[in-house]
């Protein structure tokens, strides 16, 4: 299964936090949050400086690109735990 | 006549400048030590405590300050911190229930529909397609990955 973090981070935000981090998987950038509003998670002028942020979401999509499992937390200090992940991967076909 | 009353000096109020220790490490506490933990960040359920008792601590020492001044310092002293330990409760409450309001995203694909194609731009510059996600052999296999996990999230900024 191949994770890919989507924020309004620029890339170099992103390569610090993997450098930092020791991150080996894709980040991607969405700076005007096109893509984070074509989800419907876009979390408008919730950014420090106003700006539209994603409200946290995961879809676990699979190889036909189809969503098998997604977790749209309500609260985002309350994250998807791994094992639950794992464990909707797992079913994967 | 013995002036026991004047000699005896008035002591610390201890519970007072607890109770005020514990509600001024109640905030910080969270992000730096229990946000780490889901167990203790799901509901910060620690710095509530620490709250609780801070501030059952400082009316022990309020009391005291009040009912007995001969024998405890720490009237003012003691006021201002307990204002302040409240004014400290209920920002962490607001600041708390802040991170429920989030947007509904009542269309956000669903299970069983088909994600929405993108282009975005990797760490190194480099745009990067869902559908090359999605295809692409993962690093150490000849097979595309079984699956493709997105996920948004805030961005530190």
């Amino acid at each position: 299964m191949r994770p890919v973090a989507i924020s309004v981070d620029a890339p170099e935000v992103s390569r610090n936090l993997c450098r930092k981090k020791n991150y080996t998987y894709t980040f991607l950038s969405d700076p005007k949050a096109d893509v984070i509003r074509s989800y419907d998670l876009v979390h408008p002028g919730a950014g420090i400086n106003g700006q539209d942020i994603a409200r946290p979401g995961e879809f676990l999509l699979d190889s036909s690109g189809v969503v098998r499992w997604r977790n749209l937390t309500e609260d985002f200090r309350v994250r998807a735990r791994p094992e639950q992940i794992i464990e909707a991967a797992k079913a994967l076909p | 006549m013995a002036p026991e009353n004047v000699t005896e000096r008035r002591r610390r109020n201890w519970h007072l400048w607890a109770g005020f220790f514990l509600c001024l490490i109640a905030i910080p506490t969270y992000p730096f030590v229990f946000a780490r933990f889901p167990i203790t960040r799901d509901i910060p359920w620690v710095n509530f405590l620490f709250f609780g008792t801070g501030l059952g601590l400082l009316f022990c020492g309020l009391k005291r300050a009040f009912g007995q001044p001969q024998r405890y310092r720490g009237k003012t002293a003691g006021s201002i911190s307990a204002l302040f330990s409240v004014s400290a409760l209920s920002l962490f409450c607001f600041l708390i229930f802040q991170t429920r309001h989030l947007p509904a995203s009542a269309g956000a694909p669903r299970i069983g529909q088909k994600a929405p194609e993108f282009v975005l731009t990797d760490i190194n510059n480099q745009p990067v397609s869902l559908t090359s996600l999605l295809s692409t052999p993962l690093a150490h296999s000849s097979a595309p990955a079984k699956g493709v996990l997105l996920v948004f999230y805030r961005g530190y900024w």
